[in-house]
């Protein structure tokens, strides 16, 4: 994956920043709040979202457990269609392929639809290296390239920033990279989209090489898809001589049939739109028609081990529409950067750890962001449950290195907890020293006492009242609590 | 009926006034309760924070101790323990074990409260009193997992003297998340603080949930910011009535 987030702090210590952070905290809540309200709306107002839904993922599993013979259709058809398709293990020989096609046409620029495969690969990075720049064309992409940023969200990348910093960034940093921002620039969106305009015209009127990636790639007549809103990506689809897309292997669908459900589902769930302004659909070259060497590099970068496992794969569902990023309280608290990698959120929390593998300590911390609220599952276009992986991650993190001490505490407690003597010698010894807890505890601990008080421990666990009551009601008594609460005393939360 | 308990390890360490509660209100219905001892815990915490082997072990025995109660339900005063049974414990059986059998068996009579008396028992006007301002946090689990729906709220609105008042972001997790909560506490502090910031916008004198260990996150917060809001399970003002007044 992309080198740029290297060096990140595991995911709670890159949090605490961001907590901290109030201007962050004030942009990120508006803006999901925003997108979750339309989401919301667009999707109430279909009666067959469930039955959408249910077909989603079941195109989404049916494509992939024969994703074999799907991409070699997709490979022969495109083929047919006069693309070249070329095959990535990973992303270094993706990036090498896109390099070696750029560097063959003699340019020395390309221009780029957003796609958060070129990301995850570090591509920009690697052009770089070789010499080649390639220009976001994505405003929210432009403002993250602009500012020497990363990303920190799927959809709108640059929601870390307010509308005054862009106009900054803009105004500061636009003439490096070809026309300046006009002189007096405010911050009123409609400057601020029309400086970008100008800005992005001249790269699409005079680039001659374009990168893409995909939302879909359908098999049976080896066509790609892109949908987006601003119309850079139809403007980089049609105007170059080459158009390399990137794609990962995971994004096919066998049909158009197919494509008809995820046409519906894509747009509610991530801009909240019934539908998206551009959608782009090419097959192979056209004579005449826009692009004439036209490339395909199928990218699989951890996706085919994340296909054997049988709990994790359901990740490979992801159509990226970022409506479980947008409904997370976590992620609306700790932002995108936090999670270290391209894909944030809760999405990013199951596909950065299977793709990367859990060794690196913000690999390993990914499973943990999450309270298991649900609330990602349950807006999930294609059911993707992703509290189930997470406690799968969890499992595969805690039985590796450094987890020794938690699974001895855990295996403490399952020996006492095991046992219904031993929970209630530990009851009662609890409860004989109820006066002695300090308020501020020490260890771990000391992550709750730190901002939450501690519950009081009662005079006596509920088994003890429980045996007088039985003795009470043996005796043909009352309900041996004649006082109502009369035991716990004050005993608060 | 006859309504085996099962307590869950928090409550009957922590809330022991929510078990004699529960107590209290079933037999005043007219229900058994049958409270088997040998009873611990569910495993959801072990489950929840990858240690599945242990979280097994655990679910053995509570299949086990509640298998042969001679009940017709099973009441879990706590919905996340009640979703760990009905929700994980199929995940966590191997396919044609004896904990899988026993699941299949045991876990749809397993039963949050509100599910009990709403859909079971068939009552939600259940003679209580309670005359205090109260909002109402759907706890994730209870909400997501169980799909409890209104069922809490038809249950409050039938209490005399009780104001319901409605949580702004309400549906939004309080931020506990069980070992999440020391994990990654500054996330979770943040998410804490902003549910204790819509409890008080409220007004409410109290704050109801039915999950103590919730209840347990957010009293922690409030009492921490002197908010001076209580919390309170949903079983102790379901129980208290005219005579025997709940102690707020």
């Amino acid at each position: 994956m992309s080198s740029t987030f290297i060096g990140m702090p595991s995911f709670p210590a890159a949090a605490r920043q961001a907590v901290q952070d109030a201007q962050l905290r004030h942009n990120l809540r508006k803006a999901t709040h925003t997108i979750r309200g339309k989401r919301g709306e667009v999707v109430g107002e279909l009666d067959d979202w469930a039955e959408l839904r249910d077909a989603g993922r079941a195109i989404k599993d049916r494509t992939l457990r024969h994703l074999d013979r799907y991409l070699e259709q997709l490979e022969e058809q495109a083929t047919g269609a006069g693309a070249t398709v070329h095959w990535a293990a990973d992303a270094e020989e993706a990036n090498a392929i896109v390099t070696r096609l750029v560097r063959a046409t003699g340019e020395r620029e390309v221009v780029k639809v957003k796609s958060m495969a070129t990301q995850e690969i570090g591509l920009n990075e690697a052009l770089a290296q070789a010499g080649i720049t390639a220009y976001e064309t994505d405003l929210a992409e432009l403002i993250v390239q602009l500012s020497d940023d990363f990303p920190s969200h799927i959809l709108v990348p640059a929601i870390h920033r307010n509308r005054a910093e862009i106009r900054e960034i803009f105004a500061r940093r636009m003439a490096e990279w070809g026309v300046p921002a006009p002189d007096g620039l405010s911050d009123d969106p409609r400057e601020l989209a029309e400086a970008a305009r100008v800005h992005l015209r001249e790269k699409f009127l005079t680039a001659k090489v374009a990168v893409s990636g995909a939302n879909f790639a359908v098999a049976e007549t080896g066509s790609l898809v892109v949908l987006e809103s601003e119309g850079n990506g139809r403007m980089c689809l049609t105007l170059p001589e080459t158009l390399i897309s990137v794609v990962g292997i995971e994004k096919l669908v066998p049909t158009w049939a197919d494509l008809e459900v995820f046409m519906q589902l894509l747009p509610r769930s991530s801009t909240g739109e019934r539908m998206n302004p551009y959608s782009s659909v090419w097959t192979g070259a056209t004579p005449g028609d826009g692009p004439q060497d036209v490339h395909l590099v199928l990218l699989d970068n951890g996706r085919t081990d994340t296909l054997a496992d049988r709990v994790g794969r359901q990740a490979l569902r992801c159509i990226r529409c970022s409506a479980c990023l947008n409904i997370c309280p976590v992620y609306e608290r700790s932002g995108g950067h936090s999670y270290g990698s391209v894909y944030p959120g809760p999405i990013g929390a199951v596909l950065t750890p299977q793709l990367r593998g859990v060794q690196g300590s913000m690999e390993a911390s990914l499973p943990y962001a999450s309270s298991l609220c649900g609330a990602c599952y349950e807006v999930c276009p294609v059911a993707i449950d992703i509290p189930e992986i997470l406690v799968h991650l969890r499992e595969r993190v805690a039985s590796g290195p450094g987890h020794a001490a938690e699974r001895a505490a855990m295996a403490a407690a399952e020996t006492v907890l095991g046992d219904h003597r031993l929970l209630h010698m530990a009851q009662r010894a609890a409860s004989a020293a109820r006066g002695a807890v300090p308020r501020r505890l020490p260890g771990p601990g000391a992550g709750w006492t730190d901002t939450r008080d501690i519950p009081d421990i009662p005079p006596r666990p509920f088994r003890d009242w429980w045996r007088e009551h039985e003795k009470e009601r043996a005796r043909g008594g009352g309900s041996g609590d004649a006082g109502g609460r009369t035991e716990h005393e004050g005993g608060d939360r | 009926m006859r309504i085996a308990l099962f307590i869950t390890c928090v409550n009957d360490t922590l809330y022991p006034d929510t078990g004699r509660a529960v107590v209290r209100l079933l037999e005043r219905l007219g229900h058994e309760v049958v409270f088997p001892e040998a009873q611990t815990c569910c495993g959801q915490m072990h489950y929840n924070t990858g240690y599945r082997r242990d979280a097994q072990r655990l679910a053995v025995r509570f299949v086990t101790t509640f298998a042969d109660t001679g009940a017709d339900a099973v009441l879990a005063p706590s919905a996340s323990c009640a979703a760990m049974i009905r929700d994980n414990y199929p995940r966590l059986a191997e396919e044609g074990s004896r904990l899988a059998r026993a699941t299949a068996e045991l876990a749809p009579r397993v039963h949050d409260l509100s599910e009990l008396l709403v859909d079971v028992l068939g009552v939600t006007d259940v003679g209580a009193y309670f005359p205090h301002t109260v909002t109402y946090h759907p706890t994730c689990h209870g909400l997501r997992l169980l799909g409890l729906g209104d069922r809490p709220y038809r249950l409050l609105r039938e209490v005399r003297g009780l104001e319901l008042k409605e949580l702004p972001g309400a549906e939004e997790c309080c931020g506990f998340g069980g070992t999440f909560a020391v994990k990654n506490p500054d996330v979770s502090a943040a998410m804490g603080s902003d549910k204790a910031r819509g409890i008080a916008s409220t007004g409410a004198e109290v704050v109801c949930a039915v999950d103590n260990s919730c209840l347990m996150h957010i009293g922690g917060t409030l009492r921490r910011e002197r908010a001076g809001v209580k919390t309170v399970h949903l079983a102790e003002i379901l129980a208290s009535t005219e005579q025997e007044p709940a102690r707020v």
